[in-house]
């Protein structure tokens, strides 16, 4: 709490002047991942600058000067992860753990090879490492809640791990806490075609759904870019939002019923399947969005939409963005019903990736300040196309649009949404970066960018990009947004990189009963401890 | 001098694609239709030819049910001066269509005729030549490299991609031209030529106008799936192995 209010004092402009996306990636692993933005490397007037080490300290002071931060400021300018102690309650592993486990689980599930931990103990952005040195394989919920009973018994903390593929830090460990992945835990269990309930394990992975429903003619109301990878089971544990929220909704309403495992091993079945079930307090919600703090999600209860055929998509252009939020408030006005995406990135953004990725080209001819994606979702193939068509034909003629093309087949479609989810990955290939996934009401979201740009200058690149529809964008600046009430995770949950920030968008009184919550289903604090809520609230 | 594309409306080329459980072909209900990926090159390869001063008119034309104007849309859209769209209700083999387009040509009377080389439906690679064959022209098929004309526009060069290698032809004029995928990226349909697209003509041609004669010689059957992959064995030994490529897969 201390800690925050300090910051609240001294650290506004600091705050908000360090949010750059184009820093130098550590090139070693990294004593403190850095969760606050520093300028590493910087352009400044065609030289690039870099640093030599990591944590090369004077370099990093003059950096803070030149960008006119305060010295103070340096102190907890580094992560709130590195900050963190390990908790001493928690035990360490011993060999008789290890034998529990090969007893339970069979050798073959017990993982203690370096390679295979080294890559669980990673996030996907390289930002975190864990030192865990054991990760568990369990094959059905049974596993699961032994595992858990013998780890709440031992006081061993434990992640719980999906396809790894958060951002915030929530997948891996911070320490050596013991690694649960579900990934084998990846069957089907069954499938109304009536309904559209879709009920599996938490293992399964996103795109071996959508193929699965798309043999039956349905899809999954959710879509994001780490599809290949990302699970089910962690989709729910971070109620992830994606491309498709505009117009399925999030998970909390179309998760039906889940089954997680608590700390000391309780299966809790709240399978349900029914769309109507008012009985008792609602209690799956709790762990939709808990990132695995509450429980270990092996079951999952979806309710799936029919697949519509007529799919259609436009690249748009626009000058500025009060256009791009006037064309989406026509947007949902003349499309309606059959608006399904609504993503937007600027200039910044198509130049990353045009320079990053292969194979892609800017679709308008023209470069200008704003792209818009459009699709729409729906029944009617040439009804849907004519009224796309005759809505950006008018948004032409208004002025709101300069230029845009539409789709005519699939390919193409591809190529559009290849430049939109390829940012993610050309951010990777363009050097370490400071992603921030943020929630504001719609008129806010561009000021911030311009504010960045306005204070960095020349010395990092801001970019904007999102899902304009559901009013976010990434990246930010979380004083900045809670002045202005956003929310300072929009999507990404909070992780480890985000765990004491929690007050920039609740108020101490929410958050003090969510660590009551928190305590009474997971008394020792053994799963996935160091995130989610600040950790002055857990430290012994 | 005028050029006629045809374009052949198809099945999206990323559909998973069903056989129908009668077996009379593949399931198109509901099922995402766009132009054949070699005819789009066609016509983006004749609209360079035109935007390159070599041509007048780029005449699309597509033949099969009223969705084919959608298809005709996409071209006019591309920049195709205007359509004809020749009614038909069933689906028609290469020799169908290629004495349909031989009609239209000695109709419409243009020096080049671009296909797509195949259609991803089909795969039967046959009507260019047929056209070419039924006109008396020449013929340069499976085009990978930009088409150049003679100033005099009696002769065009062309590149072709065959199994040893590239060949260039020189084809006099006028002549029949298929295109291959590395010829040309085709252009997206922008929303300014899009609105222009909506005032050009497509003009609705029958079979009656043509005096073409559609009996065809060939019956389709039955339409089936190739069989599923079989999933690998792994075998403990040698003689296992020995024994199995003899016995079992007969190849030893």
């Amino acid at each position: 709490m201390m800690m925050i209010h300090r910051w609240r004092r001294s650290g506004e402009f600091v705050r908000s002047a360090c949010k750059s996306l184009s820093s130098l990636r550590p090139e070693h692993n990294s004593m403190s991942p850095s969760v606050s933005g520093f300028v590493n490397r910087y352009e400044s007037k065609g030289k690039t600058f870099q640093s030599n080490a990591w944590n090369d300290h004077n370099r990093e002071l003059d950096l803070g000067r030149n960008l006119g931060m305060m010295q103070q400021y340096k102190s907890f300018g580094s992560s709130s992860a590195s900050k963190v102690q390990r908790n001493p309650l928690f035990s360490s592993l011993e060999p008789k753990d290890v034998s529990y486990f090969k007893e339970i689980l069979g050798d073959k599930h017990v993982i203690e090879d370096e390679e295979r931990l080294e890559t669980a103990n990673t996030d996907w952005m390289h930002k975190y490492r864990g030192s865990s040195k054991l990760m568990l394989l369990p094959k059905n919920t049974e596993e699961v809640s032994q595992i858990l009973k013998y780890c709440d018994s031992r006081s061993l903390a434990v992640v719980p791990q999906g396809g790894n593929t958060g951002l915030v830090g929530g997948s891996v460990p911070v320490f050596d806490e013991v690694i649960i992945n579900v990934g084998l835990m990846n069957k089907v269990l069954s499938f109304d075609e009536v309904s559209g309930v879709l009920v599996c394990e938490a293992g399964c992975i996103l795109e071996n759904l959508a193929t699965f429903l798309d043999t039956k003619g349905f899809v999954m109301p959710l879509d994001l870019g780490a599809k290949g990878s990302c699970h089910i089971g962690g989709n729910v544990s971070t109620n992830a939002g994606g491309l498709r929220l505009i117009r399925y909704g999030s998970l909390h309403g179309t998760v039906l019923g889940l089954e997680a495992v608590t700390a000391n091993g309780n299966v809790l079945d709240m399978l349900g399947t029914l769309r109507k079930d008012n009985t008792g307090y609602d209690l799956k919600h709790l762990f939709i969005g808990s990132e695995g703090s509450l429980g270990i999600v092996t079951k999952v209860s979806i309710l799936t939409q029919p697949k519509m055929s007529s799919v259609n998509l436009a690249f748009i252009a626009c000058k500025d963005f009060l256009s791009c939020q006037k064309l989406l408030v026509e947007a949902k006005r003349n499309l309606g019903e059959i608006l399904s995406a609504f993503e937007f990135l600027d200039n910044n953004s198509m130049d990353l990736v045009l320079n990053h990725l292969d194979g892609v080209r800017n679709p308008v001819s023209s470069s200008e300040n704003f792209y818009i994606l459009i699709e729409t979702t729906g029944s009617g193939e040439t009804y849907d196309r004519e009224k796309l068509e005759a809505f950006l034909l008018k948004s032409l003629e208004q002025g709101l649009v300069s230029d845009g093309v539409i789709a005519q087949d699939i390919n193409q479609a591809s190529s559009f949404w290849r430049i939109r989810e390829g940012i993610t990955e050309a951010l990777q290939k363009a050097g370490a970066c400071y992603k921030y996934d943020l929630s504001l009401p719609v008129e806010e979201i561009y000021n911030i960018v311009n504010d960045l740009r306005g204070r960095l200058g020349d010395l990092a690149n801001v970019m904007g990009y999102g899902h304009l529809g559901d009013g976010l964008i990434e990246p930010y600046v979380y004083e900045w947004t809670s002045k202005h009430r956003g929310s300072i995770s929009a999507e990404h949950g909070l992780g480890v990189m985000k765990a004491n920030e929690i007050f920039y968008s609740k108020s101490p009184e929410t958050v003090a009963l969510m660590v009551s919550i928190k305590k009474l289903l997971d008394p020792k604090g053994i799963l996935n401890p160091y995130k989610v809520l600040p950790h002055s609230f857990f430290s012994p | 001098m005028k050029i006629l594309v045809a374009v052949k409306r198809v099945v999206d080329y990323a559909v998973k694609i069903r056989v129908k459980p009668d077996k009379t072909g593949v399931d198109t209900q509901n099922v995402k239709m766009s132009m054949n990926p070699f005819c789009e090159i066609a016509l983006e390869e004749a609209l360079r030819i035109k935007e390159a001063g070599f041509a007048k008119e780029v005449v699309a034309v597509s033949i099969g049910p009223p969705q084919c104007v959608d298809t005709l849309r996409t071209g006019l859209a591309m920049g195709a001066d205007r359509g004809i769209h020749v009614e038909a209700n069933s689906s028609f083999l290469p020799l169908t269509i290629a004495k349909i387009l031989k009609s239209l040509a000695d109709v419409e009377n243009p020096g080049l005729i671009f296909l797509g080389k195949q259609a991803i439906d089909d795969d039967c690679n046959q009507t260019g030549q047929m056209v070419a064959a039924l006109l008396g022209w020449p013929q340069a098929t499976f085009a990978s490299k930009v088409v150049v004309l003679d100033k005099d526009k009696q002769f065009a060069t062309v590149d072709r991609e065959v199994d040893g290698g590239l060949e260039t032809l020189s084809v006099d004029l006028p002549a029949v031209i298929t295109t291959d995928l590395r010829l040309n990226q085709p252009r997206y349909a922008t929303l300014p030529n899009i609105m222009k697209a909506k005032s050009k003509p497509i003009k609705k041609m029958t079979l009656e106008d043509l005096k073409v004669d559609i009996k065809s010689d060939i019956e389709i059957v039955e339409v089936t799936e190739p069989p599923k992959r079989k999933s690998g064995v792994i075998v403990s030994s040698v003689d296992e192995l020995i024994d199995k490529l003899k016995n079992e897969a007969h190849v030893v």
